[in-house]
């Protein structure tokens, strides 16, 4: 396993590596809860955009609706601890099951049938917003008006029950992306996921080899679908409230995919490049607009959109693709 | 009594689906030419929506009236988007179209937010209350001149695509993008005039819907996914196959908000949208894609 994990790893890129993952796992003893917070966000949009990966990256199929399956893990897992008092531990094999479930049936549905491209992403969109209209009228859930958790004065962290201050919310989430790192590498280099990488680059081709690709997408959708969940679960347990209107929302499932998009489709290292860069000019947006006084609604809107629009215009491929030859660390595609 | 209601009901969303369908024709001529999905077409709608209503507060000038110089104005940034930004993104992947047209539609509602805030907006015209009584039926004036008007411009654009040599030449570019190259067709100009066309349908659209609905920036990502469902539903790429999804949706709206809560209406839409992928993926009108 771990010969495994650091197969084909160059060793400057793996001195950088753990360099990095020491300085993150100390970083709660020096940095406020500002910087907590905001790492927090970029661990948790890496982590997702890592989940995503999985499948547009790997297996080359788009889709638009993974808000679905961060807004199922949420409600499964929040609905069992305030309902039945199920500790999140236990919640999240629910809401893993739940969210792999719908998965398999959106994945079912459009590979049996062939349904492909652009038709696939906007029926990923539709189960979505079928999902947040449903939500709205859940009212077992809340309905429209919302689902809280209950949020007690705790005097220690409670990590059965993921009850506690940011630094540990902050080991929780970095745990996850550094696991889910790990597991996308691992599978990169499988038998698995050569095949999803024939089936991205070539469907008809990958079929003509004897691959099942059938098999082989459902993998994909599912995996990818539980591991989304897993976000959902931490979502629902950090920030204590859940509203249809903002988890089912596809302005949510477009930010999942902003970050691997931008750090670079298909990488490893894209997803938390990406969430770094837009999480860290989100908030220096932000900053920078308080101090001119132009703090307005839409403002940090309209200048995060130029940035992307810049970006996505002057490298197509990504962000780390274009660094990773600058640092000189790999190649193109690890 | 009961079945004049649903009549009554069902000539409403017949109408507001024609409007649905212009805008949905215009969707579905962008991709069934220049093959690029346009995340941003609700997005343009709202910018013609908010230039109707400030001509409207500003000069008095009625939105029926604005819908060929609204077209126009939407024409004109039709042509410069395609040429400008999405011209380079042809050849790229769909996902690379996708996030660009996304910040180009996330840029609008953030400026349309800046410069107009967050409350709805509309129009009240001389005529907001009027109303057609023909038999059984009560049909609302607004309504009527809207879809009137929009099956006129549909006509017109269909004769275009028909016998113009113009719409001859961008078709050729849809059928086969190397053999419009090799008999000298400007495939980028056309590529460009294909894309404004479908932005003055979004304009002549936009300009005849803030007559029925109120507009807030918000609205913008709405439509765009309306416009899917319809698009997908009737047939991508199939200009008629628009127009009916549009009145598809229209009535299958209309009908979801008589019949259970008005908030749930849009979830008919998207149950209609996920059988018609699963069973006829082409859309109702649609041909089938090799």
């Amino acid at each position: 396993m771990m010969a495994r994990l650091l197969d084909g790893v160059a060793g400057r890129g793996l001195a950088l590596l753990a360099g990095l993952l020491a300085v993150l796992l100390v970083v709660p003893w020096v940095a406020n809860d500002y910087v907590l917070t905001v790492l927090i966000i970029v661990f948790y949009s890496a982590y997702t955009g890592q989940a995503w990966n999985v499948m547009m990256g790997f297996a080359g199929q788009l889709s638009l609706g993974h808000a679905i399956y961060v807004g199922l893990g949420a409600y499964a897992a929040a609905a069992l601890y305030v309902h039945f008092g199920v500790a999140p531990w236990l919640g999240l094999a629910a809401a893993i099951a739940i969210a792999a479930a719908c998965g398999a049936v959106i994945g079912f549905l459009a590979f049996r049938f062939g349904v492909g491209g652009v038709y696939f992403a906007i029926l990923t969109i539709a189960f979505a917003e079928f999902a947040r209209i449903g939500f709205d009228h859940f009212r077992w859930v809340g309905a429209s008006s919302g689902f809280f958790l209950p949020v007690a004065n705790y005097t220690r962290n409670d990590l059965w029950n993921l009850r506690g201050d940011p630094t540990m919310f902050y080991y929780v989430m970095l745990a996850l992306t550094v696991v889910a790192f790990a597991l996308c590498h691992v599978l990169l280099k499988s038998r698995v996921g050569y095949y999803w990488q024939a089936i991205r680059e070539d469907e008809v081709a990958a079929r003509s080899l004897g691959i099942d690709t059938f098999r082989y997408k459902m993998y994909a959708i599912v995996l990818s679908a539980g591991m989304t969940a897993v976000a959902g679960v931490f979502f629902a347990f950090y920030y204590n409230n859940l509203f249809p209107e903002q988890v089912f929302h596809i302005s949510r499932s477009i930010e999942l995919i902003l970050g691997p998009i931008i750090g670079g489709i298909g990488t490893l290292f894209g997803p938390l490049v990406g969430a770094l860069l837009l999480t860290g000019l989100s908030e220096a947006m932000q900053e920078l607009l308080t101090a001119l006084g132009l703090d307005v609604p839409g403002a940090k809107q309209v200048f995060y959109g130029l940035c992307l629009l810049v970006v996505v215009m002057a490298l197509p491929g990504g962000v780390w693709p274009w660094l990773a030859g600058k640092l000189g660390v790999t190649g193109p595609r690890s | 009594m009961a079945a004049e209601i649903y009549l009554n009901v069902a000539v409403s969303g017949i109408l507001t689906g024609l409007v649905y369908g212009l805008m949905a024709v215009g969707l579905s001529v962008i991709f069934g030419v220049v093959r690029v999905v346009n995340f941003a077409h609700g997005e343009m709608m709202t910018i013609a929506m908010y230039l109707a209503i400030v001509l409207f507060n500003g000069f008095g000038l009625d939105p029926l009236i604005m819908v060929v110089p609204l077209a126009a104005v939407l024409f004109a940034l039709g042509y410069a988007m395609q040429a400008g930004i999405i011209n380079p993104f042809i050849t790229r992947p769909e996902h690379s179209q996708f996030i660009l047209l996304v910040a180009i539609a996330l840029v609008i509602v953030n400026v349309l937010l800046l410069i107009f805030g967050p409350d709805a907006r509309n129009v009240q015209t001389p005529y907001s209350f009027d109303s057609f009584v023909v038999g059984p039926l009560i049909i609302d004036a607004t309504k009527a001149y809207a879809g009137a008007a929009t099956l006129a411009i549909t006509a017109a654009l269909f004769g275009f695509f028909r016998f113009a040599a113009l719409g001859k030449a961008i078709r050729a570019c849809a059928d086969n993008y190397t053999g419009a190259l090799v008999v000298g067709l400007n495939v980028k100009h056309l590529y460009a005039l294909t894309f404004s066309l479908g932005a003055a349908c979004v304009g002549a659209a936009g300009s005849m819907l803030v007559l029925l609905v109120d507009v807030t920036p918000a609205l913008g990502p709405a439509l765009t996914l309306l416009a899917f469902i319809i698009v997908i539903t009737g047939g991508l790429g199939s200009m008629p196959g628009a127009v009916v999804g549009g009145v598809l949706i229209g009535v299958t709206e209309a009908m979801a908000g008589l019949f259970f809560t008005p908030s749930a209406k849009s979830m008919f839409s998207f149950a209609l949208l996920v059988l018609v992928l699963l069973f006829r993926p082409q859309g109702i009108l649609g041909k089938r894609l090799s």
